[in-house]
Formats: structure tokens, sequence, C-alpha cells
């Protein structure tokens, strides 16, 4: 069984969401997600500045196996993304909750965070 | 139903991800295919190919019944051990299977064909050798390892009796040996050195075993396709089939033409096919930017439109590579677009091999 921390929020399409405080989250991929996929051979990342809503595909993550669409889990600003992956794309698999991050939004509406998934919640979606 | 191999409780045990394989449950990786890759590449590794299908073809007839089977021709094989690469075709001059064939003497022959296709190639077999005065005999009670890598011989000599060791030393490419109780064949599909083992089953977990011993790492499915892209080998259902003449699937140097009288099956298609020189054909594509080409992606080029048959990341060259079927206008060197997620992405065409011996080959 993959880690689920407890202490972050899920999306059902698999990015998990740190808040940060200040309004701001981390996003990112599951460990769920990156088991899937397999080897991480490219990440395409938003810009910082960009608007998105939440559902928009912001991201890609190319694995040897498949190409996989990141979808924006709440609305706001890309304010930083991680650069790190420009060159070691296998940070996702290796630390998906950690320096796998991928990018952090400054949240346009906080009550957004209460429409994402608990950790039980989220695993429970990944067993159906 | 879902078949194992014999070495199923050996991949468990390595931490394999099992996956199904054509009705196999075979390993796809064991933590990472990059590192799989890169093993073979660099060092050695082995894979478990018990789930191919081998085949023995013995009898009076047998060398007749074959030279009228293969579009290859294996009056070219002499020598004792030689092993010819070769389509099987139906009567269209479409690929049944690609296989290979062992040439033992004129009256024994060893086939080995792909597991997915083993139904209907044991079928059509079956069929085509009415009226020949063949025995053909699958061969389940055998396990194979194949082992590849710069240094995979060196480590498998060190596992070999001495006679073993004296029946492969020196053995060139594309030969085969059975000594004492292991057939030792000097084939692959990485484009790197080393062997395929035929073992008898109940040997074949403490083959492994040694083997691992011996330092050489498991590789799993997915390190062999990414292997054998980079080689430029094609994997029949995704770079031909049925549909698919040898002529466009980089096979028309398997199809021996001559002795003009030989009437193996297809042979009226594929002539009237060459006669016409309208058939597609396989390149290889090379994109050097971000982004993976994938089976199934359109190819445009200024003689019309093709499709990438196989893609990949390549873990030795650091981006994608992929085989693609494109109009035969379209010439080596030649810059074409594929469309990738809506946008159109320019790559490089070249002969179907990009990695050899762990080089760089275009």
């Amino acid at each position: 069984m993959s880690n689920i921390p407890s202490e972050l929020k899920y999306a059902s399409s698999h990015e998990w969401v740190r808040n940060e405080g200040d309004g701001i989250v981390t996003v990112g991929i599951t460990e769920h997600a990156q088991e899937l996929l397999g080897d991480m051979v490219f990440v395409e990342l938003p810009e910082v500045g960009d608007t998105v809503d939440t559902g928009d595909d912001v991201a890609v993550a190319e694995s040897v196996k498949a190409a996989s669409d990141i979808y924006a889990p709440v609305s706001g600003e890309i304010v930083e993304v991680n650069e790190e992956l420009e060159d070691s794309p296998e940070l996702v698999n290796s630390d998906a909750y950690g320096d796998g991050w991928m990018f952090k939004v400054k949240l346009s509406d906080e009550g957004e965070l209460g429409n994402l998934l608990d950790a039980e919640g989220y695993e429970n979606s990944i067993e159906e | 139903m879902t078949n194992q191999t014999v070495l199923h409780a050996k991949h468990l045990e390595a931490g394999a991800k099992m996956v199904d394989f054509y009705g196999w449950e075979m390993p796809i990786n064991y933590g990472s295919q990059i590192e799989e890759h890169h093993a073979v590449r660099q060092d050695a590794g082995m894979f478990d190919v018990s789930h191919m299908t081998i085949v023995d073809v013995k009898g009076a007839d047998a060398k007749p019944f074959l030279r009228k089977l293969v579009i290859n021709d294996v009056e070219k094989l002499q020598v004792a051990g030689k092993a010819l690469y070769t389509g099987m075709c139906n009567q269209d001059g479409g690929v049944i299977d690609d296989l290979i064939i062992y040439f033992f003497t004129e009256t024994e022959y060893r086939l080995v064909v792909n597991s997915a296709t083993r139904e209907k190639d044991l079928a059509w077999i079956a069929q085509q050798s009415e009226g020949f005065d063949v025995t053909v005999t699958e061969r389940p009670e055998f396990g194979m390892i194949a082992v590849q890598g710069p240094n995979a011989k060196a480590k498998v000599d060190t596992i070999l009796s001495d006679e073993q060791k004296t029946a492969v030393a020196g053995m060139k490419p594309f030969f085969g040996v059975q000594t004492g109780e292991l057939f030792i064949a000097t084939t692959g599909y990485t484009g790197e050195d080393g062997y395929e083992i035929v073992v008898p089953e109940a040997q074949a977990a403490t083959l492994w075993q040694q083997l691992l011993d011996a330092g050489v790492k498991p590789a799993g499915l997915g390190a062999r396709d990414t292997l054998r892209l980079e080689a430029g080998m094609n994997l029949y259902g995704l770079d031909m089939d049925e549909s698919v003449s040898p002529l466009a699937a980089n096979m028309a140097w398997t199809i021996a033409w001559e002795p003009a009288e030989r009437d193996f099956n297809g042979r009226q298609a594929l002539a009237a096919q060459r006669e016409a020189g309208d058939q597609p054909k396989l390149v290889g594509l090379v994109l050097e930017e971000k982004g993976v080409l994938r089976s199934g992606l359109k190819v445009v080029t200024e003689h019309g439109d093709g499709a990438i048959t196989s893609g990949t990341f390549s873990p030795t060259l650091s981006h994608s590579i992929a085989m693609a079927r494109v109009p035969r206008a379209v010439k080596v060197g030649d810059i074409v677009e594929v469309e990738m997620r809506k946008k159109l992405v320019k790559v490089q065409v070249i002969k179907p091999s990009f990695v050899r011996n762990g080089k760089k080959v275009f």
C-alpha cells in the first residue's frame, strides 16, 4: 500500500495539496500516482504568474510509460514551480511528497480546500 | 487463466512488479525500469523469457517444409548451431510472426516464436505442415533466460562447467549450442553481447540464482522494450503484424528472393509489392527536445502522413526515439513533424537503429 500522509489533502485525480499558511499551497502527485506512471523522464510545469482554475490541466508528467496530465486541485495563481524537476524528474519517483513537489498556488478562495479529499477519502478512491 | 513461468517465485523474491503480458504474469520492473536498462547497457542484466514459445521441427522434410514456411531461406544454414531471423508470412504477405530458427541438422531445427502469437503460430505451422514428413513439437518444459550486456558473457562464464565454457568459447553472434543441459545461444534483443539460455524447468530457478550471485541484475519487460527500441529491433504487434508487409517493416533483408523457384508463403504477394514499389517504410525518428514520442502518433511529411509504430524515452540517449511507418519517399536525414499533444514537433529521420554496444549510432 502506498504512503498517504494524513496531514495532506488530495484530489481524486491523484494530486496532493499541502497548506503552507498565508493562503499558499504546495501541489504534487501522490506516491500511488508515481507508482502507476513509473520512471519519470520529463515534467512540464506551469509558468509562475499563470492563473489556474480547479480542474485545469496545468502540468504534464511524462514517464517512460505514458504522458499524464496534472490538474490544478485548487484555483489561484502559480507563485512558484519546482525547477529542480527540470534536471531531475526522478525526484517525483523518489520523494513524491517532498523534493518531488511540482508547484505552489496562491489560493483565490481558501474555502476550496474544503472540497478536497482527506487521506482516508483518497485511499478509498484509489481502492475502488 | 494467467500463466506463470517457472521463475515466478524468483521474480517476487526480487521485488518485481508483475503485470499481465498476453496471458502471462511477468515482471514489468523490479523497482526502476531505467536502472535495469542501464544495467544491461553498462554491465549485465537478465530477462526471464520463458514465456516465449520453443517449437522443434524434425523429420525427413524439415528443411523443405521450413523453406516454404518462412520468407528467409533455411538453405543458408549450413553450420550446426547457426541461427536465422525471419518473418513467417501468410499468402497475402502479411507478417504472422517474426522468429528465430536454429539449425542442428537438415532434419532438425528449433524455432523460437513470440508468446503473444503462440496459438495462431502453432495452428498455422500445424496447418502448413500437412503433406510434409515432419513432426512439430512445442517444448513448454523449458525455461529461457536472456543475459545481456557488455559483461554478460564473462559473468555467465563464471557459472558454466569447463565443458560448457569450451562449447561457447569464441561462438560468433547468432549461433546456439546444446551443451550439458543448457542450450546456449548468442542471440538477443538488446543490441548488446550476451546469451539466450534454454534450461530445463527443474534447473531454471537455480540458474537464475547463480546468475544473480554472479552479479547479473534482473531486468523486466519495461527495460526490455526500451533496450530493443534503442537497438532498432521490431516488436510484433507494434512494428508489424498481419496487416503489414515485411517490406514495410524494415524486414526486406530477411526475404530470400533467390533461388527464384523457392515457393515460400507470401512470395507472389511480396514480389508484386516489390515490383510496385509503393509500400511505406519503417524509419527511426529522433526528438532531442522535451517530450516522448508514443505509439500511434501521426507523422506529417511533405510526402504524406505516417504513424509512429513504437516510441519511447531512450535512457541511454536521454531523449525520445521512435520507429515510424512513413511514405517511401521520406529519406534518412529529412526533418519531419510529429503531432504531439495538439502541436507539431520537428524530428529527424534516421535509419532505425539508435544504440549499439552502449553507443549512439546515428
